[in-house]
């Protein structure tokens, strides 16, 4: 009772925040702000920086530290103070996050599109299980092989990706994708349609069992990629992807190596792809090529759009909103009061068999909702938010 | 010889549907710039609308259909109106994103309506009648599909060549400044071609409702139609029909010869293929970026 207090005055506080930023500040200085986000350079007053090495250093302040701390701190006892359910929701956000921080890389920061990461993703997790049970490699060697196999394919579907943008681009990534999965599912080392188990993981005398183990396999891994992923787009490659974004042929005048560059772009996106799915494959212990339809592609894409394409948070926000919508959707009735509700509107108005696809609508009103209202997506409301309570009372 | 002609005439009538599909995403593409995800589903549900107007409405068939063009034509226009005008100068991604959350919603909407499961199309044309010339099977489904397609782009082409709101559509999609400072009212002309784009294609929903008919049902037409629209160069009428009926003659080939169970991918191997060679479609004029 006392915790469900301090929820509901924390989520009231946030979206009293939330709300005075975003509709009293909006129409303010509307210009000046957006041409900061598209820039992405915040130039606020408190983040000047003041010497070079503050360009190079992973934690800018005291209070960023402070932050970072808990949060490992709460990663890291997580596990032990929620049900063993919540830990497999976690997994399976944590899995999602890398792919949405791949795929950002290609969406957000590279301007390219892709509707095939499903078949990296598949790449991927076949990859680790066969070279596990068939190859008998190490788990460690595996995943990080087939994430290489998968930035091979990432390499190759890069190649037409020169020459092409957008609808071109999307329906080459998209046939890409839909491709892969047929091809698996045709092959019988592959497991064919039936699929396949994923093995035990043995990391030296560590037998991986349970979820709560694997959890911080997986945080580890994901933390690792995470600050990878951070510290490549500071470098001269993230610069010149960035470079390609905003202008591709100005890129190329100031010497930019944009075959590089791009080829470079989906390679980089498909090994996260083809990480995540290998993990993927031990969070649900069981693959079969079905899984990974178009429907998860764009589900990717939509974690990216969601959270906010170009920024590192984006992703992470994203893909933890809508795995969590996701999961909660599945039994949508169980949900209090709105469930009832929606029963009792099925029965009158559409079918009950059918209730399970309400989830498609909500996800398509929330692509199309941030796409109408807030094209950075939820980082860009939080930037908003941030800017005008950090000069509140001006 | 006879498989081979039989097979010709079955990948022309399925290409009719890719056609039909390819044609509505041109239409908007060309004016608007805005690739089309949603067309499927806007098609799709025409069809179930039309569905329940036969069945539970039991209305007779030529003013269900006709009811069913104009509503596909209003939801169309709708969808522009409430959806896509909305949007702030949207970028392709931006867009693809919207039509893609549109499809989602529609999908949902559907499938919570009706179920998944299979549904029938009372169609005054059952899906097994057929007639036959020589030693070839043609359904006559196949056939109407075949000559309703063909009419279609026909009276298409004549309308955007002679007609005047086809010309403001032309005038539109090239310059929209420029078609405004003359005196075409751009947003009602965009609503228009929703509207017309979305009749075209539920066409071709209705067309295929009598064979399968279940909230999937359109995907693999739409991808297909997408897939045939871009290899024709995403801007041309004929490109995308004639690629379409490539499209669906070398699906069946293939099927056919090579191998039944890679059929269903082989088109996007085919255009991922010409796209390495021709990035801009096989008939668009050359592209040339705006730097």
């Amino acid at each position: 009772m006392f915790f469900d207090r301090i929820t509901a005055f924390f989520c009231l506080a946030a979206v009293f925040f939330i709300l005075t930023a975003n509709t009293i500040n909006k129409y303010d200085c509307k210009n000046t702000f957006d041409n900061e986000l598209f820039t992405h350079q915040k130039v606020l007053p408190m983040d000047m920086k003041r010497n070079y090495y503050e360009d190079v250093q992973l934690v800018t302040s005291p209070v960023v530290f402070f932050w970072l701390i808990l949060l490992f701190v709460f990663l890291v006892v997580f596990p032990f103070i929620v049900g063993n359910y919540y830990v497999y929701v976690a997994n399976y956000i944590a899995i999602n996050i890398i792919v949405a921080a791949g795929l950002n890389l290609l969406v957000g920061y590279t301007g390219q599109i892709s509707l095939g990461h499903a078949g990296f993703f598949a790449i991927g997790a076949y990859g680790t299980v066969i070279l596990m049970a068939k190859a008998g490699l190490p788990f460690l060697l595996a995943l990080p092989c087939s994430g290489l196999v998968a930035a091979g394919f990432g390499f190759l579907l890069g190649l037409p990706a020169l020459r092409l943008e957008g609808p071109y681009l999307s329906i080459a990534t998209l046939g890409f994708g839909l491709t892969i999965t047929q091809v698996i599912g045709r092959i019988t080392l592959f497991g064919g349609r039936e699929g396949l188990h994923a093995p035990d993981i043995v990391i030296g005398s560590w037998i991986i069992e349970t979820d709560r183990q694997f959890y911080f396999l997986l945080v580890f891994i994901t933390v690792l990629l995470l600050l990878g992923m951070r510290n490549l787009i500071r470098t001269r490659v993230g610069r010149a992807f960035i470079a390609i974004r905003d202008a591709d042929i100005a890129a190329q005048t100031m010497g930019v190596n944009i075959v590089f560059y791009k080829t470079l772009a989906f390679a980089v996106s498909a090994f996260y792809a083809g990480i995540a799915g290998g993990l993927y494959a031990f969070v649900l212990k069981f693959i079969e090529p079905e899984m990974f339809t178009l429907m998860m592609s764009i589900m990717f894409l939509a974690m990216v759009v969601v959270g906010g394409q170009g920024s590192l948070m984006g992703p992470i926000v994203g893909a933890g909103l809508l795995c969590w919508l996701d999961l909660k959707l599945r039994n949508i009735l169980d949900i209090p009061f709105l469930g009832d509700w929606l029963e009792t509107l099925s029965m009158s108005w559409f079918s009950i068999t059918g209730v399970s696809n309400i989830q498609y609508v909500v996800f398509g009103s929330i692509m199309v909702a941030i796409m109408l209202f807030e094209p950075l997506g939820l980082y860009g409301v939080w930037l908003r938010t941030k800017r005008y309570w950090r000069t509140w009372p001006f | 010889m006879v498989d081979f002609i039989q097979m010709v005439v079955s990948g022309v009538a399925v290409g009719s549907s890719y056609a039909l599909m390819g044609l509505a995403m041109v239409i908007i593409y060309k004016t608007s710039e805005v690739p089309n995800f949603a067309q499927g589903e806007m098609a799709l549900v025409t069809s179930f609308v039309t569905m329940m107007l036969l069945t539970t409405f039991g209305y007779p068939v030529w003013l269900a259909f006709c009811l069913a063009f104009v509503f596909a034509a209003a939801l169309g226009a709708f969808l522009e109106f409430a959806v896509l005008r909305r949007a702030k100068n949207p970028n392709i991604l931006g867009t693809i994103v919207i039509t893609i959350g549109l499809e989602m919603v529609l999908l949902g909407l559907v499938s919570w309506k009706f179920g998944a499961e299979q549904k029938t199309m009372p169609f005054p044309i059952g899906p097994y009648d057929s007639f036959i010339i020589g030693d070839i099977f043609i359904a006559k489904l196949e056939a109407l599909t075949l000559v309703s397609a063909l009419v279609l782009m026909a009276l298409l082409f004549f309308f955007f060549r002679y007609s005047r709101l086809g010309l403001a559509m032309k005038a539109t999609q090239q310059n929209p400044t420029a078609a405004k400072i003359v005196g075409i009212r751009t947003n009602r002309i965009m609503m228009m071609t929703w509207g017309i784009s979305s009749v075209v294609g539920a066409t071709a929903g209705l067309l295929i409702s009598p064979v399968i008919m279940h909230p999937f049902m359109m995907w693999d037409p739409m991808l297909k139609g997408f897939a045939a629209a871009v290899m024709g160069g995403m801007t041309s009428l004929p490109g995308a029909v004639v690629a379409a009926y490539m499209l669906g003659i070398i699906e069946n080939l293939f099927g056919g010869y090579v191998s039944i169970e890679f059929k269903s991918v082989v088109a996007f191997a085919i255009i991922v293929l010409v796209l390495c060679f021709k990035p801009s479609g096989l008939f668009a004029r050359h592209y040339v970026k705006k730097v």
